[in-house]
């Protein structure tokens, strides 16, 4: 390996339990900005799902208030090599929310407000694997940190888990999301390290 | 619209990453966003430089004009938003 | 490859603290050359595991090859800085990429009004123009606003004072004051940057650098008072 800088790094916490390869302990939540962060209103803010055959359901804020929420207790995994233990979280399961499409589709290309999007697999997004989530340790999530509302998908790089999530596109085909256009991974496991494609 | 936006830099921040493509200078290169039609330098669009990579944004519609992907295996830069890249 | 694409191996030759939350970085870098007053370098930070990261240092200072000047502020519970500023020690290693930008330069045949106008780390860049105008002996009006929180916060107070030079600094406290001091603490406001040789009349260039926040309060404050805008230039460092 070439040069080293002596002690950069040295204050890292110790782990206390495995975290996938090449990931490192952090108390901090970074954050990771490539815009903006838009101002996104409740009572203008909706969840759009749209189907390969252009079927459309949506969901008002107050809609996703009246559905049953769970609590979330999870380890996140940044690409950029952060991981943070337990974090708590507040959603809707993905499963709640799809429950009544009808698709065959087996890919989705998630869309935020500010544009945003990032792909995975539909599968990915059932079975207890996904959130919609709006609180996170007990407060509203913050606007820089994807408030009102964000997707968690935890087993997944956390890019995969898009803030200010407005809606889910369901296709026949993986389509590529923002990201994985310029060279991430198109599935993104952080226990096979799939940082890049 | 973002009221507060602590992240954005100048594209000026983005030299280094784009070093490679080996203009003298390219923040001195001129853009024009193919969503509104504004023309400017490099250095003065807004930059978000994240681990994930670097993005370059119109500073008038904030349209992305320029994305940077440092990897172990080489750095990626594409202008998805940018009708042309100009030296004057 | 130019050679501010690559990545140059740097030793630390000197790091003196120069206020409680600021030290003054000088590496050696074979290979490094040509920098311009106002460019910046990229200095990668590589731990023993292998985890790196990237950020972006002014020049303080320039003319002498192979030798990098900066200045590192630390921020609050930042990964580097706070490393820069607590633990590094002469003889320490990493690599430097530049020197950088094009854009945010003072060239020493400019013979214009210059306005500078600082925000605490903010000043690094604007040093380097302080220092390449003096050293070369250009008579460019130049004319220096400096904005820190207290007497305790400014950098280089000798090399700024007023009488040692015929530029003019305009220091501003946001918090406290040196006793006796005429202006009260204040932000920074349109009165600041007001001052005969250097209003939008004079076309004087602007440079504004500090924290992404002082530059948009600034660069609106400069723009208010009927400064052309293709003439003001700005480095955000981040951070509101
Ligand atoms: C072109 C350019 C030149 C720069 N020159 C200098 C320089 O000469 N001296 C210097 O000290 N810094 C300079 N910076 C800032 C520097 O690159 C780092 O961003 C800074 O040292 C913080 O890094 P960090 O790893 O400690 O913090 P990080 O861990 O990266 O960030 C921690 C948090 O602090 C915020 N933050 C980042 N920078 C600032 C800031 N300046 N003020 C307040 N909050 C901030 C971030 O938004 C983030 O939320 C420059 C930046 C750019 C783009
Ligand atoms: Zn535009």
């Amino acid at each position: 390996m070439g040069i080293v800088t002596r002690g950069f790094g040295g204050r890292r916490p110790d782990p206390g339990r495995p975290l996938p390869p090449g990931q490192f302990l952090t108390q901090d939540f970074p954050v990771l900005s490539a815009g903006p962060t838009p101002d996104v209103e409740v009572d203008r803010w909706e969840l759009v799902v749209t189907t390969e055959h252009g079927h459309v359901r949506r969901w008002s804020w107050g809609e996703l208030m009246a559905t049953p929420a769970e609590d979330v207790v999870t380890d996140i995994h940044c690409v950029t090599r952060w991981s943070k233990h337990d974090t708590r979280w507040r959603g809707v399961s993905v499963d709640v929310l799809l429950g009544d499409v009808e698709t065959t589709g087996e890919f989705v290309l998630v869309h935020s407000y500010g544009g945003y999007t990032t792909n995975l697999p539909l599968a990915d997004l059932l079975d207890g694997q996904a959130w919609i989530a709006f609180e996170y340790e007990g407060e509203p999530l913050e606007p820089v940190h994807g408030g009102p509302a964000r997707l968690l998908v935890p087993h997944l790089y956390f890019w995969k888990s898009a803030k200010w999530v407005r809606g889910f596109e369901i296709h026949d085909v993986d389509e590529p999301g923002f990201w994985e256009t310029y060279g991430y991974h198109g599935y993104g496991d952080p226990w096979l390290e799939q940082r890049y494609a | 619209m973002a009221t507060h936006d602590p992240a954005a830099l100048d594209g000026n921040a983005l030299a280094g990453q784009l070093a490679f493509l080996g203009s003298p200078d390219v923040t001195s290169l001129v853009l024009r966003c193919a969503t509104c039609g504004r023309t400017d330098v490099v250095a003065r669009v807004r930059a978000y430089v994240t681990a994930m990579g670097s993005v370059a944004r119109c500073v008038a519609c904030d349209a992305v004009l320029v994305v940077a992907v440092e990897q172990p295996g080489g750095t990626l830069v594409a202008m998805p938003g940018a009708s042309w890249v100009a030296r004057s | 490859m130019s050679a501010s694409s690559q990545w140059h191996v740097a030793t630390v030759v000197d790091a003196p603290r120069i206020t409680r939350t600021a030290r003054a970085v000088t590496l050696s870098v074979p290979g490094f050359s040509g920098a311009l007053a106002g460019q910046h370098v990229d200095l990668r930070l590589t731990a023993a595991d292998g985890y790196q990261a990237v950020r972006s240092y002014s020049l303080t200072a320039v003319g002498a090859d192979e030798r990098v000047d900066v200045l590192v502020d630390r921020v609050p519970g930042g990964e580097v800085s706070t490393y820069l500023v607590d633990d590094l020690r002469v003889g320490d290693q990493m690599e430097v990429r530049g020197p950088l930008g094009g854009y945010f330069v003072w060239r020493p045949d400019d013979a214009g009004a210059v306005l500078l106008v600082a925000g605490g780390s903010g000043l690094a860049p604007l040093l380097a123009m302080l220092r390449a105008r003096r050293k070369i002996g250009s008579t460019a009006p130049f004319r220096l606003v400096y904005s820190v929180r207290t007497p305790d916060d400014v950098f280089f107070p000798d090399e700024l004072d007023g009488g040692a030079s015929d530029v003019e600094v305009a220091l501003v406290f946001t918090r406290t004051t040196p006793a006796r001091w005429p202006r009260p603490a204040a932000r920074l406001g349109k009165d600041d940057l007001v001052a005969p040789g250097f209003d939008a009349a004079d076309g004087p260039t602007v440079f504004v650098c500090g924290s992404t926040g002082f530059v948009e309060t600034v660069a609106g404050l400069v723009t208010e008072l009927g400064h052309d805008p293709a003439r003001v230039r700005t480095e955000r460092f981040g951070g509101a």
